[in-house]
């Protein structure tokens, strides 16, 4: 299929690579989110997770390792997080700022043994004659196994919160903490977990980035995509299935102007990559009207400091 | 068991000793990390901490401070203002950059021209520059609730690309080479905001920041209209009761925190950084939210907190000059700080019991 | 160790001069750098820290250097220089075009302090200038591009529009159609000098477009990565990027300060320093041409070695007429050579480029 010379399911196989990292990390803050905690650190999160998959994977041999400590060094920072916010009742914006600053201070300090190393290649699965159909092929059977993950973490994130018990308890503590709490569930416990579990995907995300899309372990690679994340999980409005639609938007436009230049087309880059922003205040926007009178889109308690005085 | 207990007013002893108890927390903390990198931790600590302030240039440093915390302060005043409120603008940063823009737009429309009028009418467009941006979330938030913490920080992304385009277009310098980047406002004497009193550091900006602290702080403890402010934060259907409107309290916190970002923008391109270009902000709207906090929203504690943050910036440029300290263990030690400074805090607003709960 | 043997080395002096031998033992010159990017960036300003570590192990005991890395350009820029100054560095190396009129601010305040600045064109008593002809470079590039590409496609990702690119983008096109005249050049702008995932993304980009050798002008290794899984061939920038050789690596292009940095600070020792433009390109060793791999065949690999050499000699000049503009008016006529002005303003394409230049 093509349209002004540009392969559309090519395009769209590059946006699915594009929009992993990402799309990991908004399924983790969204996680996060629907617990009631803001955390604004998903970029310290994501670059420690860059540095920790970057060494596991070098040190180990296996890329696979390299993931798993990616996601553990995501989670260690989100508990540092939790803790902070959970335990010692700090306030989540400041704390969110604080753990990007000291995420990027610390990687850069890991790294410095890691630079100019490559590390073991993640090969793409091989799904046979599959991988030639055409459209289908290309965007559906040619990738690394961590895309297909992502895809799955979705998916599983959303059957978790609509249909699990756990779930409904996580949503039940990001809506009222204080109800929850009246009710008996352990509103800091679930809330540390939640976190833990963004943290994790954040790590991922960042884990993916050092050693599928560039790879190489640089400071300061991630440059912004935990940002990125963040904005994500408010354009899906805090629904999975719509994080999903979001990444896809959001890497998608980067994907499509670049490809857009190098078929030639001279396009105003900046003003065109403000456009996923500018729609994800019109989305705001629009479910925000609608939801006036009736439920509230964002989890009611999300950044608010919960103490039990009972 | 360890449990905690809400304090019906704040301790005034833990007001004052939590920060300290904070620095010297990460004095410890930050100490053991330039250790593992093979400094002298004494050496480190002194070089942050003390030198800017007293060592042998410290006059230049003392001057220095001022300009790396006017601006923090000026933003920090006014976003807590709105966090008193329980108005959430964390989009400071675009508002900075807004401002910037509308202010530096008039001093190159205006050029070549000399006047007495460029510089106020600069002021004037970089406050309503950082106004209108902040109006966009308020009038949402007013309109159709829509959640202003997350449209105000949208909206950072958007000034963001509009600074890049404004580089490398519509502002570029025609005479800079095909170079991005804007014309020098330093070198256009009747835009430039120049220091004051040589040497000190002193400009209109630090000037603006001393002015916010003070007025925020009548604002908020004399007058009335703080009360409102902070009834509304703390209870905000009893505000209602207190006839606050809320669309109005909004629009005005709102307001207020993004003028004063848009009034640091206009000095910071004006006057120390001189010039558009696509990296011109330096983050100090983010920073500006953690100055609030620290301070913990209040004028006079934001003051105190803008100097420290930016003693920590000085002096950690020296510690990398003098010691070779890599930057990134100065960013890990920046952030421990916060962590210390944020997580101590607890002990002003609780206190921590042993044993069980009484039922 | 390192900075142990610094410690006795300068005690030792500082005893030497306190018993009133001045003669045995000269004070050290105190070198300082100060980079845009942390030095683990490996592109730009790793490449400029190996300059500085070329200096110590050049002159050994006779200097003292030191840098502040990560420096945002503005007032922070002008606040570390003088803290440069003020610690008694005497000549600074400030590695960044951004830093240009922060440098000309603090060089007028400190006349006995000489700097130079990388890729700027401000110059003083005390402040010289320095830049590399990356160009040249390319010229090797797109020679070797134009004789391996099948799909007679080449694909180049642009940081900025800014003069030095545009000459990089110029030269390798020339050169590539000198040797292919079917050859096209697809150009993305990436609006970014380090950002991994957006380059790859622009390496994807192009070769969805069926370009099949990439050539890069931003710093990271990630459109190398894309280039490997594609099977195309792609070019070293700023490091060699040995990692990725013999494919799709096939030759780079490594900035290489340490020739010129060890020249300047032996001007200083000598107190033969003094103000100059230099722009040193593949004669002067500042740009050095990355091993040609095995994947290109041994008559490429002579052909470019020869164009690598002419140019070094002198004998040839990459811009050299019969060369048009893109809109086909007469740039160079027959046996013209480009003139250094005109290069380091240019802001337009050489005919036969089909991309519009982004103004």
């Amino acid at each position: 299929m093509m349209i002004a010379g540009i392969d559309i399911a090519q395009l769209v196989a590059m946006l699915m690579v594009a929009s992993t990292p990402i799309l990991l990390a908004a399924t983790g803050e969204l996680v996060a989110e629907k617990a009631g905690v803001l955390n604004l650190g998903v970029e310290g999160m994501m670059i420690m997770g860059a540095i920790g998959g970057f060494a596991g994977a070098v040190v180990t041999g296996s890329p696979a390792l390299g993931f798993a400590a990616g996601a553990m060094a995501g989670a260690g920072m989100a508990l540092l997080f939790a803790f902070l916010t959970q335990v010692l009742l700090s306030n989540q914006v400041a704390t969110g700022l604080a753990l990007t600053l000291f995420g990027l201070g610390l990687s850069a300090l890991l790294g410095q043994s890691y630079q100019g190393i490559k590390p073991p290649a993640t090969e793409k699965l091989t799904f046979g004659p599959l991988t030639d159909l055409p459209v289908l092929g290309p965007v559906l059977f040619n990738h690394d196994w961590v895309v297909y993950l992502s895809l799955a973490l979705v998916a599983g994130v959303g059957l978790f919160l609509s249909r699990s018990r756990a779930g409904l308890i996580l949503r039940a503590v990001g809506e009222s903490h204080d109800a929850a709490h009246a009710l008996g569930y352990p509103v800091v416990a679930v809330r540390v977990a939640a976190l833990a579990f963004g943290g994790a995907l954040a790590g991922l995300g960042g884990a993916y980035l050092s050693l599928v899309r560039v790879p190489q372990w640089a400071e300061g690679m991630t440059a912004g995509a935990g940002w990125i994340a963040l904005a994500i999980v408010v354009f899906a409005s805090w629904k999975p299935g719509r994080v999903l639609i979001g990444a896809y938007l959001f890497g998608g436009v980067t994907v499509l102007q670049l490809r857009l230049q190098a078929a030639g087309f001279a396009i105003p880059v900046q003003l065109l990559s403000m456009a996923p922003y500018l729609i994800t205040i019109a989305v705001l926007v629009i479910i925000s009207a609608r939801h006036r009178r009736g439920a509230q889109v964002a989890p009611a308690s999300l950044g608010r400091v919960f103490h039990a005085s009972r | 068991m360890i449990r905690l207990e809400r304090r019906a007013v704040p301790s005034r002893l833990w007001t004052v000793a939590t920060p300290v108890a904070a620095v010297l927390a990460t004095m410890v903390a930050g100490g053991i990390l330039f250790a593992a990198l093979g400094k002298n931790p004494a050496e480190a600590i002194r070089m942050i901490f003390w030198d800017p302030l007293f060592g042998p240039n410290a006059s230049y440093f003392r001057g220095q401070l001022l300009v790396k915390a006017g601006p923090l302060i000026l933003i920090a005043a006014g976003l807590a203002v709105g966090f008193r409120a329980g108005v959430w603008n964390i989009g400071a940063e675009g508002q900075y950059i807004m401002g910037a823009i509308a202010g530096a737009g008039v001093a190159l429309a205006a050029y070549p021209a000399e006047s007495p009028m460029i510089f106020p009418a600069m002021v004037l467009a970089g406050a309503l520059g950082g106004w209108a941006w902040a109006m966009i979330p308020a009038v949402l938030k007013a309109r159709f609730g829509t959640s202003e913490i997350l449209v105000s920080l949208m909206m950072v992304y958007v000034a963001q690309n509009l600074l890049a385009y404004m580089a490398f277009g519509p502002m570029k310098n025609p005479q800079g080479f095909g170079f991005p980047g804007s014309r020098n406002l330093q070198q256009y004497p009747s835009a430039h905001n120049p220091e004051l009193i040589a040497g000190t550091g002193m400009h209109w900006g630090v000037v603006a920041a001393f002015v916010a602290v003070i007025g925020t702080y009548v604002l908020m403890h004399r007058h009335i209209a703080g009360f409102r402010i902070r009834v509304a934060g703390d209870a905000p259907k009893a505000a209602r009761f207190a006839g606050v409107v809320p669309g109005r309290l909004i629009a005005f916190c709102l307001g207020l925190s993004g003028a004063l970002a848009g009034l640091a923008g206009l000095f910071e391109v004006a006057g120390p950084s001189g010039q558009i270009t696509d990296s011109f902000n330096a983050g100090y709207g983010f920073t500006a939210i953690i100055v609030a906090f620290l301070g913990r929203l209040h004028p006079v504690g934001i003051l105190l907190a803008g100097l420290l943050m930016a003693l920590t910036y000085i002096g950690g440029d020296l510690a990398q000059l003098m010691l070779r300290l890599p930057a990134a263990a100065i960013q890990a030690f920046q952030g421990m700080l916060l962590f210390f400074l944020l997580g101590f805090d607890l002990l002003t607003n609780f206190r921590i019991r042993l044993g069980r709960a009484r039922a | 160790m390192k900075r142990r043997s610094f410690l006795t080395s300068t005690t030792l002096a500082a005893a030497a001069l306190g018993l009133g031998l001045p003669a045995m033992a000269q004070e050290p010159l105190k070198v300082g750098f100060i980079y845009v990017g942390p030095v683990g960036d490996m592109g730009w300003s790793y490449q400029h820290d190996q300059g500085r570590k070329a200096i110590e192990e050049a002159y050994g005991d006779k200097v003292v250097t030191s840098y502040v890395e990560s420096v945002p350009e503005g007032p922070d820029a002008e606040r570390v220089l003088t803290q440069m100054a003020l610690e008694g560095n005497k000549l600074i190396f400030a590695t960044s075009f951004g830093f240009m009129d922060s440098v000309m601010n603090v060089a007028a305040k400190f006349p006995d302090v000489k700097f130079e600045h990388a890729t700027g064109y401000k110059r003083a008593d005390n402040v010289a200038t320095y830049d590399a002809r990356f160009y040249e470079g390319r010229a090797v590039q797109g020679t070797i591009a134009g004789r391996m590409t099948k799909s007679n496609k080449i694909g180049y990702i642009g940081s900025f529009p800014i003069p030095e690119v545009v000459q990089g983008i110029n030269s390798a096109f020339i050169h590539a159609r000198k040797v292919n005249p079917a050859v096209e050049m697809k150009v993305v702008w990436a609006y970014t000098w380090f950002d991994p995932a957006k380059e790859a993304d622009a390496a994807a980009a192009l070769i969805a477009e069926g370009v099949d050798v990439v050539l890069q002008h931003t710093d990271s290794t990630a459109p190398q990565a894309k280039a490997k899984e594609a099977g195309i061939y792609s070019f070293g920038q700023a490091s060699d990027m040995e990692a990725f050789a013999p494919a799709p690596r096939i030759s780079s292009i490594i900035d290489n300060w340490a020739p010129y940095y060890v020249e300047r600070v032996g001007l200083m020792l000598d107190g033969k320093w003094a103000s100059s433009a230099t722009w040193g390109g593949i004669g002067a060793g500042e740009v050095q041409i990355g091993e040609i791999s095995e994947a290109v065949p041994a008559e490429v690999k002579a052909e470019a070695e020869a164009l690598r050499d002419a140019i070094a000699k002198g004998d040839y000049h990459p811009f050299t007429g019969p060369l048009n503009k893109q809109d086909g008016s007469v740039w160079l006529a027959e046996g013209e050579v480009a003139d250094d002005a005109t290069l380091s303003g240019l802001n337009f394409y050489v005919e036969g480029i089909t991309a519009e230049l982004p103004k």
